[in-house]
């Protein structure tokens, strides 16, 4: 499979995922969502590490680690703020938790 | 290998429209675990086997499970979860980015490209990499970000008893 | 070489200035204080205006000069300076000792006054005053003490300021001498502009030597008059104010209501003489100009005249006056007269001789009517007085003395040489005779009107209505001054002689020359002083005196009113001012106050501009800008939903056209 597959399929990911975020009101689902997005990335990292120029230097491979481990630590943060904001306002509907509006 | 390549892309975006569709929020995080499997798939067909191992134990294994965890605790909210109208603003907005992004990839020159050679990444070059190569600053700054994450997490999270009166 | 008194003349004028300033700022009057300071300075200062006399004795009529800057004007300087000549030598040894004769009087006749600090302070400063004039080398100088001498008199007379009578009469003398001192002020400064220099000697630059008079003469001003011929006149002006020549010899009687000391020093012995010593020292100007007439310079000619007049014009008012101290006060104006007359036809030497002795007999007749006034208890009324010889003999024989002095009397008495002098100059003086008959009327009416005094006063039964026992002699301290002036009347008598001209030698340096009409002279002048004297007597002792004088006539009436010349003066002079006054005072309310409001009005206009800029431009536009602001955030803050996903959407489209620009854009 050429390259562009894999691609094609990273940005249906992508884009399944930022659909998601836009949609769903859960702030967890958000958060899913938002996790779909970051592994859609890794997956267009791999592929372009396998398809390019230079796959001994394993740079892909590298960088995708390195995001997997950020990734687990924005997740965990952000579950974390949205276990505090759920105590605050009883609510994990995003639409409900709109104290910031001018 | 196309077969392969086809169910394994089927399956994933499957999952992930799933897990983005249900209402029931612990079918979403299933659904994404399923998601997240179909992934490490494309990584092993890949060639990346640490990547793939490493997605499955950290993503599977622990992002799902707090996702699971995250909903659990915040279970009592989504008793009143009227339905409502399809959302277009948004899967508009998706479909425009996933428009213009299709739209580049089919029209780049690197499109038809095709894997130059094999490479079979050994863990021990790849830890090589790590530790001896240009990576190591990094390394240590993801440990230390690593660790903020979790001491933020989890004062983020503490429930603050009210003090007592003595 | 200059001797040391010449160096140190200034300490003369300095003591009773020092004296005069520590007596102002002394808390508490002090009696003994003020006595002790005065009379001391006054007696230092007499002490070395010996030293410094005895210093100029035979050195044929030289000056030291000492001369300094006083105010530096750029690359000219404003000098000062005294000089020690026979002329400023004789009238310090003059002023200081009269002065302190004076001073040792008052002690006694103001013993009872509350203000005796007060009235040593003032006759101090008044002292140093007169000194600093007498010995100043420059014009600017002179007239600086002339002015502090103007205001030392003023203070003086409104010494009892209480009274409303003396209160005006300072304020008519210090007006009246003002108007002739505006006059001396244009000839300093005219001197001043045509020489460029105020002092008098000045090793050959000064304006009274060689080269500047001879540059004033050569030059013209209106009518073809010599500009020093216009300088020396209007220099005139100021004597005939401070002297009281006619016509503003008004204030001088008016004078009289300060206390009798300050008559005696200030307006017959020394600060009226200012103006005569005013001429005597500007004479090298005054006799400048060659002139139509040989010997009489135009200037000098003016002065005689002038003197004349005066003269006669005051013997004939004194003749009907019935205050004791009026009488004097005319007298003293005649006699000044006589002194500018003295000058006028003889030169300064001869009326310089009428003042010293004038200076005594005069202080003499005034100390002799301040110790009647006090021995009968403040009467001045010759009218109520009388038969004063029997209570008072010691005041009657020194003011008999003083009185033979001042009519002329022959022989003993030094107004009779001093007078004479004057007769012949004028008999002699090349420009005419008319001043020698005028001269020759007054003596004779001086020696009348005296007479008429002293019978009044002196002679005949006392008339005022209380108990005469209490008349009473003066106390020694008034009498010592009475008996040291009569001595000094009789024995000046020496120094003036046709047969031998001290004096004469001494102040101008050569010898005076005796004309051939002397002793004719001599003879006239007694003649005429005996028929004054007979008729005074014959007129005055007939029968007793009531209150009405047997020269009772409408002539009497005019005379007695001072030929109305103060009314006169009302009429026109005050009137003019007074209306100038009003005039001015319309100016100031209707004009100038217009003005002023005006402009207040206009500044109010603009701010009221201001204010309806500020309320109906700016405010406006400031709220305009606000609403604006206002409407913009309230649409900005629509978007502003607090809904996440809102702002996600468009962060993702905002990506979206991004990534598309990023890609296709390149590809132009």
């Amino acid at each position: 499979m050429s390259l562009q597959h894999y691609l094609i399929v990273s940005a249906l990911l992508f884009a399944v995922g930022l659909g998601g975020a836009l949609t769903r009101r859960n702030a967890i689902l958000v958060l899913i969502g938002v996790e779909l997005m970051l592994n859609a990335a890794n997956l267009n990292f791999i592929a372009f590490w396998r398809y390019g120029p230079n796959p001994e230097l394993f740079t892909g491979i590298i960088f995708v680690i390195f995001s997997i481990a950020i990734a687990a630590a924005e997740a965990a943060v952000g579950l974390a703020l949205i276990i505090a904001v759920y105590r605050h306002y009883r609510t994990v509907r995003l639409d409900r938790i709109d104290s910031l509006k001018g | 290998m196309d077969l392969a390549f086809w169910i394994t892309a089927g399956w994933t975006v499957a999952a992930a429209g799933a897990a983005l569709s249900f209402r029931n929020p612990v079918h979403c995080a299933l659904c994404l675990a399923l998601a997240f499997a179909g992934l490490a798939a494309f990584y092993l067909e890949l060639g990346a086997e640490f990547v793939g191992f490493a997605q499955i134990l950290v993503y599977i294994g622990a992002v799902a499970i707090l996702i699971v965890f995250a909903i659990l605790l915040t279970r009592a909210s989504e008793v009143d979860e009227e339905p409502r109208a399809f959302p277009w603003a948004g899967v508009a907005v998706a479909a425009i980015v996933f428009i213009t992004f299709a739209g580049a990839i089919r029209s780049s020159a690197l499109a038809d490209r095709m894997p130059a050679r094999e490479v079979k990444p050994v863990v021990k070059q790849l830890g090589m990499q790590m530790f001896q190569g240009s990576y190591l600053l990094a390394l240590e700054v993801a440990g230390l970000l690593l660790t903020a994450a979790l001491i933020g997490a989890a004062v983020i999270a503490l429930q603050e008893y009210p003090k007592r009166q003595d | 070489m200059m001797s040391w008194a010449a160096a140190n003349l200034w300490l003369i004028p300095a003591l009773p200035l020092a004296a005069a300033a520590i007596l102002a700022f002394t808390r508490r009057p002090h009696r003994q204080l003020a006595a002790i300071l005065s009379i001391g300075a006054m007696s230092v200062a007499f002490v070395f205006a010996l030293i410094a006399f005895i210093s100029t004795l035979g050195t044929r009529a030289e000056r030291s000069v000492y001369n300094f800057d006083w105010l530096a004007l750029g690359s000219t300087s404003v000098k000062l300076g005294w000089v020690l000549d026979p002329l400023s030598a004789v009238m310090l040894l003059m002023v200081t000792f009269v002065g302190t004769l004076i001073f040792i009087f008052s002690v006694g006749y103001m013993a009872n006054d509350p203000n005796f600090t007060r009235f040593f302070c003032f006759l101090s400063l008044f002292a140093a005053a007169m000194l600093g004039l007498v010995m100043s080398n420059s014009l600017l100088g002179l007239f600086i003490c002339w002015e502090l001498v103007g205001l030392a008199s003023y203070l003086l007379i409104g010494f009892w300021f209480q009274k409303p009578s003396a209160a005006a009469a300072a304020k008519k003398a210090f007006i009246v001498t003002r108007i002739g001192d505006l006059g001396l002020f244009l000839g300093m400064v005219w001197l001043y502009a045509q020489t460029g220099t105020l002092l008098f000697y000045d090793n050959g630059n000064g304006c009274l030597e060689a080269s500047a008079l001879s540059k004033l003469v050569a030059q013209a001003t209106l009518n073809s008059m010599a500009v020093s011929t216009a300088i020396s006149l209007l220099i005139f002006c100021g004597a005939v104010g401070k002297s009281g020549q006619v016509p503003l010899h008004v204030w001088l009687p008016d004078a009289m209501e300060g206390p009798t000391p300050v008559s005696a020093l200030i307006h017959a012995a020394t600060m009226v003489a200012a103006g005569v010593f005013l001429v005597a020292r500007v004479y090298p100007l005054m006799d400048a100009d060659p002139a139509n007439v040989p010997g009489a310079s135009t200037a000098l000619t003016v002065v005689t005249w002038v003197g004349a007049i005066t003269a006669i014009f005051a013997a004939l008012i004194a003749v009907a006056q019935n205050d004791i101290k009026r009488i004097l006060a005319y007298s003293t104006v005649s006699q000044l007269g006589y002194m500018m007359v003295g000058i006028g036809v003889g030169g300064y030497a001869v009326g310089m001789f009428h003042l010293i002795t004038h200076a005594f007999f005069k202080a003499l007749l005034f100390l002799g009517a301040g110790s009647v006034i006090h021995g009968t208890h403040e009467r001045q009324d010759i009218r109520d007085l009388g038969g004063l010889r029997k209570y008072m003999p010691l005041t009657f024989v020194t003011y008999a003395i003083g009185m033979m002095a001042l009519a002329g009397v022959p022989l003993f008495f030094s107004g009779f040489w001093s007078k004479d002098e004057i007769l012949f100059s004028a008999w002699a003086w090349k420009g005419g005779r008319g001043p020698f008959y005028i001269a020759l009327c007054g003596a004779l009416l001086t020696a009348f009107y005296m007479t008429r005094q002293v019978v009044y006063v002196f002679f005949g039964s006392y008339r005022s209505h209380s108990e005469t026992q209490h008349v009473h002699e003066s106390p020694r301290v008034m009498l010592a001054p009475l008996i040291v002036l009569a001595a000094f009347s009789i024995l000046l008598s020496v120094v003036g002689t046709p047969f031998w001209p001290v004096f004469h030698e001494y102040l101008t340096g050569h010898h005076g020359e005796m004309g051939s009409g002397v002793i004719t002279v001599m003879l006239i002048s007694t003649a005429v002083v005996a028929v004054g004297l007979l008729a005074g007597w014959w007129i005055y002792t007939r029968k007793p005196l009531t209150s009405a004088d047997p020269l009772e006539s409408d002539i009497y009436y005019v005379l007695k009113n001072k030929f109305f010349v103060d009314e006169i003066y009302d009429v026109t002079v005050v009137k003019l001012n007074a209306w100038t006054a009003r005039a001015t005072r319309w100016l100031d309310d209707f004009v100038w106050q217009g003005a002023v409001i005006a402009v207040s009005y206009l500044v109010l206009g603009l701010a009221w501009i201001n204010r309806l800029i500020d309320e109906f431009v700016v405010n406006p536009g400031f709220d305009q800008g606000c609403g604006g602001f206002r409407l913009s955030a309230r649409a900005l803050s629509f978007w502003q939903n607090g809904q996440v996903q809102r702002y996600l959407r468009f962060i993702g489209l905002a990506a979206a056209g991004l990534a598309a620009l990023l890609i296709w854009g390149w590809r132009k």
